[in-house]
């Protein structure tokens, strides 16, 4: 199983925690070295192809976790409270990366506080990065520094939410663009 | 092929630009594409597409509904080949719960999405014709299609909107006489595509109107995410179906076209000889299906509700337009916590500012057609 | 007395009125806006086939002053609301408005923030074909529920009314 060991080794410090499901890899790394850890993968491990960057809405993620786990705590024995951490950031971007030579792929994921929601943008790195980094700001409202055009992307300007957060209902709050004739 | 692209600094009065709207509402722009662009007399300066128009909401609404709910939703994505769109999502879910799919089932899944295949190349090409005012093939092409469609029809019930398959397996054998009706349909529509190929192919006109036109470097094309027809057209070999075999791709025998020049024609092309591949690899799935008793399975043992151990994955399949991936986070509920959808043609259409720079406002048209933009699976 | 006449039912007029909704009824000229799904099927419709110029639909006019039906195949985001009332809004009268799909109808399966329940919320319809995708056929009969309604139509007594002359 080479992968992850290739991966350890490349990032060293940088990769903080790796997650392996169904033999998909993905490796969590800081918020603020994501163009260099990137760069390090392309250079080094050649994943030279970014399918796809997209953010995800964890705050109900953690919430059902810390249910379940105090679920679980009652079913056993009633211990003390754990002392609690602080909540995990509440967003992530995620970037699909695939090696052409090698036909392997890789999650490379960042956390983004709610507070600081400011990345830097990897469109230097790959151009394809351009539309996908816009959609992740008209959908999270996370803002990618460095990039060019900044702007939604699939709902129109004024749009005032970002949908696909999760405290967002499905059927939006009443949003509505009406067409207005200037005179 | 060397290309070079005029930048905006190449133009001497930037005030002399005139800026001209295209689309939504045109018949060029597939009803939802809209491009603004600024033109010197016939040539375009830049031009910057705007999406959005068919936003609706998919990957929110995969929060809210279970895994099976969610199955014909993807047919609403690349609708011209739903059957793929599908198979992509069904085959993520399965990755995710470890399932394995008997093979009959998988087999039975090559055919109809290659059958798909040939559709969704039908009304690319079509299109292109029409956009380019080549009207013919366009008639010629639809009458096959409307066969493809009906053996769809005949399987599920459903033309367009397939709804095929289920998670784990699919829910019907092929009907007794599929290959007699295969049979039935090959002659004509490889008449059709013989006869698409001499109306077009050498056709001085056609000719003219697409080598050339928006040609782009393999570089650039892998930089900018190309997958699927148009990054062949470049000239890179590069197809999910060999690299990273699913169902029986490794167990057929069949080629790769890839381009040149990446320009309309190479794409052309590309997708004319992929018609011609996909008739022969159902030729050989019919062979495997044949050797499978009628009885064998065609579900693998799946619970009533889905409910996915906590994880994420990704699978992705080479669906007509490219590499359609599904990324699926779940929570460990019946419903999906997150479905990220990787459309083909998205990656592909970010580029366009770059490929019509310096060309014609008829190029544009031409090449927007050649990329087989489907806004299904552009906004979701 | 002129006017009486022309705001009245005389036999002349009736035959006149027959007369152009003949003519109007033997070539809805349409207007072809398909957004998504439904737009491949109308384009099935319109192809080899089907053949919707069968109907007198012979020319789908692609700019909307020179069109009377309007087809709406597929979805209307919110985004694309004015855009589309604009293009209803250019349609020069006499026009009419078939909503093709479950998607233009009602918002269909797409019961999100983004999507227009129903055109109807925006302009007045016509007729509804209800499917997902309706059939080639569930459009060809819209078309012909159209022709018939065309000719029930009294455009004279209408256009009196509209002017305020006649009762
Ligand atoms: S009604 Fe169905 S087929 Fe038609 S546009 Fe809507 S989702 Fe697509």
């Amino acid at each position: 199983m080479g992968l992850k060991e290739d991966v350890q080794n490349t990032l060293g410090e940088l990769a903080l925690d790796f997650l392996e499901c169904q033999g998909d890899l993905s490796v969590t790394v800081p918020k603020d070295k994501i163009v260099e850890v990137l760069t390090k993968l392309r250079d080094n491990l050649g994943f030279n192809f970014l399918s796809d960057v997209f953010g995800v809405d964890n705050s109900v993620f953690y919430e059902k976790l810390a249910k379940a786990k105090a679920k679980k705590k009652k079913g056993e024995e009633d211990k003390e409270e754990e002392p609690q951490g602080p909540p995990p950031p509440r967003f992530e971007v995620v970037y699909l990366l695939l090696s052409l030579e090698t036909n392997k792929r890789l999650a490379v994921k960042i956390q983004v506080p709610e507070d600081d929601l400011v990345v830097d943008s990897v469109t230097c790195l790959w151009k394809a990065a351009d539309w996908p980094e816009r959609e992740t700001f008209d959908m999270f409202g996370i803002r990618f520094k460095g990039h060019h055009n900044l702007k939604r992307l699939l709902m129109w300007d004024e749009f005032p939410a970002h949908p696909l957060r999760k405290d967002y209902p499905l059927e939006g709050q009443g949003e509505e663009r009406i067409l207005e004739y200037n005179d | 092929m060397e290309v070079r692209r005029p930048t905006i600094e190449d133009w001497d009065n930037p005030g002399d630009l005139v800026t001209i709207n295209i689309g939504p509402s045109h018949p060029a722009m597939h009803g939802t594409l809209r491009v603004i662009a600024q033109t010197d007399g016939e040539t375009i300066v830049s031009a910057e597409p705007e999406i959005g128009y068919l936003h609706r909401g998919v990957e929110k609404l995969g929060e809210h509904l279970t895994y099976h709910q969610f199955i014909p939703i993807t047919d609403r994505l690349n609708y011209c080949s739903a059957i793929a769109n599908n198979v992509s999502y069904e085959m993520a879910v399965e990755k995710l719960m470890g399932i394995k799919v008997p093979e009959k089932a998988q087999v039975i899944r090559m055919i109809m999405m290659e059958l798909a295949r040939i559709a969704d190349h039908i009304v690319c090409i079509g299109i292109l014709g029409v956009d380019l005012g080549a009207f013919t093939p366009f008639f010629y092409l639809f009458i096959q299609r409307e066969e493809i469609y009906e053996i769809f029809e005949w399987y599920n019930g459903a033309r367009l909107t397939n709804t095929f398959g289920r998670i784990g397996g699919v829910e019907a054998d092929l009907p007794e006489d599929f290959e007699e009706r295969w049979r039935k349909l090959l002659p004509n529509l490889k008449k059709a595509i013989d006869e698409t190929d001499k109306l077009l192919t050498h056709n001085r006109i056609w000719m003219d109107r697409t080598i050339g036109v928006t040609a782009f470097s393999p570089e650039d094309a892998l930089s900018w995410g190309f997958t699927g027809p148009c990054l062949r057209a470049c000239g890179v070999k590069r197809d999910l179906r060999k690299d990273e075999p699913y169902c029986f791709y490794d167990q057929v025998d069949f080629e790769i076209p890839v381009g040149k020049h990446g320009d309309v024609f190479d794409r052309y092309i590309v997708r004319m000889i992929e018609m011609e591949e996909s008739i022969k690899i159902i030729d050989q799935a019919i062979k495997i299906y044949k050797e499978f008793p009628p009885d064998a399975p065609l579900m693998a043992k799946v619970p009533k509700i889905i409910k996915p151990p906590v994880g994420e994955v990704y699978s992705a399949i080479e669906a007509p337009n490219g590499e359609l991936g599904f990324w699926i986070k779940s929570d460990g509920s019946d419903k999906p916590y997150r479905i990220k959808i990787r459309p083909p043609c998205y990656m592909v259409y970010q580029a366009f500012p770059e490929l019509v720079q310096g060309e014609m406002i008829a190029d544009l048209i031409a090449c927007l057609s050649s990329l087989n933009i489907i806004a299904g699976e552009l906004d979701r | 007395m002129a006017f009486q006449a022309y705001g009245g039912e005389g036999w002349l007029l009736t035959k006149l009125e027959q007369l152009i909704n003949w003519g109007r009824k033997r070539s809805p000229w349409p207007l072809p806006y398909g957004t998504a799904c439904c737009g491949i099927e109308m384009m099935a419709a319109l192809a080899s086939g089907y053949d919707l110029a069968r109907f007198g639909a012979e020319r789908p006019s692609f700019s909307p002053r020179q069109a009377d039906v309007l087809i709406q195949a597929g979805t209307i985001t919110k985004k694309m609301v004015p855009i589309f009332k604009r293009i209803y809004d250019q349609m020069a009268e006499p026009k009419w408005v078939i909503s093709m799909g479950a998607c233009a109808c009602s918002g269909g399966v797409f019961r999100t923030y983004s999507t227009l329940q129903g055109i109807d919320l925006v302009v007045p319809v016509d007729v509804y074909v209800p499917g997902c995708p309706p059939r080639p056929e569930g459009l060809i009969y819209a078309l012909i529920k159209i022709m018939e309604k065309i000719e029930k139509d009294h455009p004279l007594r209408k256009k009196a009314a509209e002017i305020g002359i006649g009762g």
